[in-house]
Parts: structure tokens; C-alpha cells; sequence
């Protein structure tokens, strides 16, 4: 039997009793081969002795379970990690942090407790994930959409606390949830914002309440265990259209993402904007890179090879949703704005009216358009996963200039291979910044995965010293990257670690997660 | 070192051991292949359906497998299927029992097997 750290075979046999009492004993998992399934599939510790795994697994299908749950773990000090559908590949999937801690797997609890048509939310459990919430839109015929994440099998509670991204133009997750159920680690039960008010009428319509704003404290953190969450839906749009934009000379970006910015701030555009390159993407599959290496082509090179390629130096495709005369306008606005800058270029682009009958092969944006699927999971043919680098920098030309060119300065130094790995040039994921991603492959090779953890911990520190942070990241760099957080010796982590101490006593829940542990497992 | 080279390896030998035996098993009932049909549709589909975006079903091809549609499969075997479920392969995932469970599980393979020749 694998142990919690810290706690006594006969404790934790007495524990893994009441869990069955609490739960039922079907729902109480403690063999290996059952707690195998909670490793992290896209482990960077493959084969190695850090790969986290549980001890046990308890999986509650109420909150009154929950809470004996807590009191067990209080009693025995055993360590939780708490899961909602255990989806986050490429952040630790239901894994926990701390080996031998006891996965709280929150799957079971899995109702829609609501989906409000006319004022476009629902209110979901842990475990209800994007598929089940869409099915149960389009089996009632309701006019809203979601707005799932790329891989659609995670829940939106659980990508929502992650402040994970979708896009539509409800994109921003976290700014998109409207109250929540929180059951802290004394079993006590908390609804926030409106929910506070016995009897509201308005807890997934107004999220802030009175008093102080709280939502956040339960967002990519230990604090307690999210059992509801109101997330705003999108009433369906009457119709969509595509502008695809493009520029030929490396110095157009700074208008180009200048104008950018000023449509996604005024609403013209919405949803999430990829910037692209045709021409470095041209230059990445000739052997080159996407990033500004050292000794690769001059920007005259570049620009050259733009007119003789007839490729665009930078461009991307912009999403216009709303009523169709108001989209018409927003399109011919952007095209406006665009013409400002000399030598660009417009094509237009896919067009439709909704409701929209899709089928199979017909190249309709799914994820853009609310319906969840897994096709990006077709990045990762040939690989046995990947963890990801998502850093955030500033809305600008410039910005991206420099994350290119510091990247790849990383790149360079470290002798990192560019095959086999995803990058993407920015993300308008959220509003006001972008976000870059960096995807790399996870193998079935210890000494692989330990110089991607390498490369890993180098760029986190080389952007947090050009004063970009990572917006998430996995188990394995949680501390590394809580640890670029550190404005006036580390007091964002001293007040977490306050409120962990206030609210977690024993420090049951999470430990470690987002680098917040408990005073017991606290390094000095 | 329980996993990933003896994982890979464990899961070969399962293609090999059991592809194509045509276990002679008692043929499930309809409500059974039902259960299963709905369970397949909740949570392998999504990957292992035809057609484009399917990235199961495309991985399965890059590799060979024809047909590369699982629910086109004679071959598949309740013990292959287990493995893939509960150990994944290449970048599918495993899944938890709080997922799909036993019952499920048993049920999704009296689905994909249901056309195999006895």
C-alpha cells in the first residue's frame, strides 16, 4: 500500500475505512493498479522516482460527502489533491502535486443544475464536462453557446479555476464565471458573490455581492473545494465572418498589432486572434525557426525572401460576431483601419448565418463556434504528450519583437531541437495581452525529459526577467514558477501562504499547488 | 521504472496476443451492445469517430491499422481494449474508473466486438 507522506500504515488504513463509510466502498480506490490511473499521462518524469502518483483516490458524490471526506483528512492529516475531471494534460492531468497525497476526484458530481436561456448561464458541478454541457444545450434546443477550451473533455468549472481559455468571444474563462460554491477545508460552506444572500435570485448574474471579492481566491489555488460554479454562456450569434489581414515589411507590426489591440478593445473584433507568420512559418519548415535565433536571417533577408515567395511577413485572421448588419459594419471598419498601414493586404473570408448544420470534413472552426471537440489533439501524432510554456507579454509589435528574440536567444543556448515541438506567435486568449505557446513533446526518455525540464526552467527565468509570467503552468514547475512572482521578497507568496495557514490549518488541500504549501511541508 | 518502455511494450504484446483470436465468448445481449453503444459515443467517439479532426482514428492510420475506425474493427478483443483504456497509448490518456467504469468498460467492448466472427 502506497502511504500519504508522514502518515502510518494503520492511520491510513483507518482513514481509507471511513472514506469507505463516507462514500460507499466502490468509490474508495487504493490498489495500484487503480491508483495508477491518476498519474499524469504526459508526465515529464517518465520512468523516473519524481513521477507524483496517489496513494488513493475518494470520489464523493455530494457536498455532505465532501465534508466528512474533510474531516477524515483533518483527523489524519492526509493530504488531498482535488481534481474535477482530471483533464488537465499538459498540466499534471489528475496527478497530484505532493506524491502520496489522496486524489479527491470530483467526476461523480456531475449535475447541470441549470442553464438559463434568457440570460445566458449555467450553473454545473465539478465533474460536468464541455461535451456533457453542450449536449445538454442542443438536446434542449437552447439558443447559447459554450465556450470550451481546445480539448473539450475537461470541465468548465475546472478550466474556468485554471483561468484556462476557449474562443468565442467569451474567451476569458474566469472573467466569464458568476459565483461559486466553496466548501473550505473545516467543512464549513461558502457561497460567494450573490450566493451569500439566502434565497438570491441573481447568483449567476451578478458576481460580486458585497464585501470583499473572494472568487479569486479559489482560482488556480488550495484554498477550499469548488463544488458549483455559474459560467456565462453566449446568446448564439446571427452570423460570423472571417477577415484575414496581412502586411509585408517586419516594422508594419508595431501598427498592425497596435490596431489589433484597439479592435479587441472597442469589441469590433471579438474572440481569440492568432498573429501569424507566413513567412517565418516558411522559414520553420526550410530548416529555420519561427523565433529570432542568433545568426539566423536579417530582417532584409526576411523581406527579401517575402517579395520573392510573394508571403506576408505578418498576418492573421480576424473573427467578427453579432448580428449580421452590425458584423457587415465591424468588418468594413477593421478593413478601415487596416488600409492605414501601406501595403496591406485583405482577403475575405468563411461566412455563416447561425444556427448552423455541420457535418463531417466541412472545415467550420467547431471550437470558435462553441462546439467541443478533440481535434488539437492531432498536434501531438508520434508523441507521448506534451507540457506546455505560456508566458504572458504585452499587447505590442514590439513585445513580440523582443519575446522572439530573447526565446530564441534561450533556444540557442540551451541547443533545443525545434522538430517535433509546437510554437505559436501570440494568442488573444485574454483581453489586453497576449499570450505565447510554447508546446513541447513528452517521451518515454528520462534524459529527454530532463533537459525539456531544463529548457523549461530557462525560459521561465528568462522571461520573468524581461517581466513576462507564465499565466499556468504544471505540477512539476509550480514552485518555479511561483518563485518569478516575487515583487518585495516574495509578499504575493507570504500572504497566500496567510491565508493557507488561516483557512487550512492542517494544510490538507492541495499542498503546493501554485506553490502555496502548507506551514508543516513549508521549506524554511 | 514501472511505465512508459514496459507500457509500450505490454501494449504490443497485447496487439499480438490478441488481435484477431476471435475469442469465442457468449455473444452480449442487445442492451448490453446499447449500453455500450452510448458509452462509446460519450467518451471514445469524440476521438475514434471517422472522418476529419479525429485524431485517434488519424493516429491509428499513421500507424497502419486498418480500418482505422474502431467501430469498423472484427478484431478488437475485451482484453486489448482494457489495456488501451486503462494503461493509454501514445498521447490518448488513461481513463479513471470514476470515468468510465467496469460495467462500462465491459459494455464498450461488447459494442466494439459485436460484428467480430466467432
Amino acid at each position: 500500500m502506497r502511504l500519504p507522506p508522514g502518515v502510518s500504515g494503520k492511520d491510513f488504513a483507518d482513514a481509507l475505512r471511513q472514506f469507505e463509510e463516507a462514500v460507499g466502498k466502490e468509490w474508495v480506490f487504493s490498489s495500484d493498479e487503480d491508483t495508477d490511473l491518476y498519474r499524469d499521462a504526459y508526465s515529464p518524469f517518465w520512468h523516473e522516482p519524481e513521477d507524483p502518483v496517489a496513494s488513493a483516490a475518494v470520489a464523493p458524490e455530494s457536498v455532505e460527502q465532501i465534508q466528512k471526506i474533510l474531516k477524515i483528512a483533518n483527523d489524519y492529516k492526509i493530504p488531498l489533491w482535488t481534481i474535477s475531471t482530471g483533464k488537465n494534460l499538459a498540466y499534471g492531468g489528475a496527478a497530484p502535486l505532493l506524491s502520496g497525497s489522496v486524489v479527491l476526484d470530483l467526476k461523480r458530481m456531475d449535475k447541470i443544475l441549470e442553464v438559463n436561456e434568457p440570460n445566458a448561464y449555467a450553473l454545473v458541478e465539478p465533474g460536468v464536462s464541455y461535451f456533457d454541457l453542450y449536449r445538454y444545450i442542443q438536446d434542449r434546443g437552447l439558443k447559447v453557446w459554450i465556450d470550451p477550451p481546445d480539448p473539450g473533455w475537461g470541465s468548465p468549472m475546472g478550466n474556468t479555476l485554471e483561468r484556462g481559455g476557449g474562443r468565442t468571444p467569451m474567451r476569458d474563462h474566469w472573467a466569464n464565471h458568476c459565483g461559486m460554491e466553496v466548501v473550505l477545508a473545516n467543512g464549513d460552506v461558502v457561497r460567494t458573490g450573490m450566493g451569500a444572500l439566502p434565497g438570491a435570485k441573481t447568483w449567476q448574474q451578478y458576481p460580486y455581492g458585497f464585501g470583499p471579492y473572494v472568487d479569486g481566491m479559489f482560482s488556480q489555488s488550495n484554498f477550499g473545494v469548488v463544488t458549483k460554479m455559474g459560467v456565462w454562456l453566449l446568446p448564439q450569434p446571427e452570423a460570423y465572418r472571417e477577415l484575414t489581414v496581412s502586411v509585408p515589411k517586419h516594422d508594419d507590426l508595431i501598427p498592425f498589432v497596435d490596431t489589433l489591440s484597439y479592435l479587441l478593445n472597442s469589441g469590433i473584433i471579438q474572440g481569440t486572434i492568432l498573429l501569424a507568420s507566413p513567412l517565418l512559418d516558411y522559414r520553420a519548415a526550410h530548416g529555420g525557426s519561427v523565433l529570432d535565433m542568433p545568426g539566423g536571417p536579417s530582417i532584409a533577408e526576411n523581406e527579401q525572401l517575402g517579395r520573392e515567395k510573394n508571403l506576408a511577413y505578418w498576418s492573421c485572421t480576424l473573427h467578427f460576431y453579432g448580428a449580421a448588419k452590425v458584423v457587415d459594419a465591424q468588418w468594413e471598419h477593421a478593413r478601415e483601419k487596416y488600409s492605414a498601414i501601406p501595403g496591406a493586404t485583405f482577403q475575405d473570408g468563411k461566412s455563416y448565418r447561425f444556427p448552423l448544420q455541420m457535418k463531417e470534413g466541412d472545415g467550420v472552426p467547431r471550437v470558435a463556434f462553441g462546439v467541443p471537440d478533440l481535434s488539437v489533439f492531432g498536434l501531438l501524432q508520434g508523441s507521448s504528450g506534451h507540457i506546455g510554456f505560456s508566458p504572458i507579454i504585452p499587447m505590442s509589435g514590439e513585445a513580440v519583437f523582443q519575446s522572439l528574440k530573447v526565446f530564441g536567444q534561450v533556444y540557442a543556448e540551451m541547443g533545443v531541437q525545434q522538430k517535433n515541438q509546437f510554437f505559436a506567435l501570440p494568442w488573444s486568449y485574454f483581453p489586453r495581452s497576449f499570450v505565447l505557446l510554447f508546446g513541447f513533446p513528452i517521451e518515454h526518455d528520462v534524459e529527454k525529459n530532463r533537459r525539456t525540464r531544463e529548457v523549461f526552467k530557462r525560459l521561465a527565468q528568462a522571461g520573468a526577467e524581461h517581466g513576462w509570467g507564465e499565466y499556468r503552468t504544471h505540477i512539476a514547475f509550480m514552485d518555479t514558477v511561483a518563485n518569478t512572482y516575487s515583487f518585495n521578497d516574495h509578499a504575493l507568496r507570504r500572504f497566500h501562504e496567510t491565508v493557507k495557514d488561516a483557512v487550512d490549518p492542517n494544510g490538507i488541500l492541495s499542498p503546493g499547488k501554485s506553490g502555496i504549501w502548507p506551514k508543516r511541508m513549508r521549506k524554511a | 521504472m514501472r511505465r512508459g518502455g514496459t507500457k509500450a511494450i505490454l501494449l504490443v504484446a497485447a496487439c499480438a496476443i490478441f488481435a484477431g483470436q476471435g475469442f469465442a465468448a457468449p455473444r452480449p445481449d442487445d442492451s448490453q451492445i446499447e449500453r455500450g453503444h452510448k458509452a462509446y459515443q460519450k467518451w471514445c467517439y469524440p476521438c475514434h469517430g471517422p472522418g476529419a479532426g479525429k485524431p485517434g482514428t488519424a493516429s491509428l492510420a499513421a500507424r497502419g491499422q486498418k480500418p482505422a475506425v474502431l467501430e469498423e474493427r472484427t478484431d478488437l478483443t475485451p482484453a486489448m481494449i482494457k489495456i488501451f483504456v486503462r494503461h493509454g497509448v501514445s498521447f490518448m490518456p488513461t481513463f479513471r474508473k470514476t470515468e468510465i467504469s467496469d460495467a462500462d468498460l465491459a459494455a464498450i467492448s461488447a459494442y466494439l466486438t459485436k460484428n467480430n466472427k466467432p
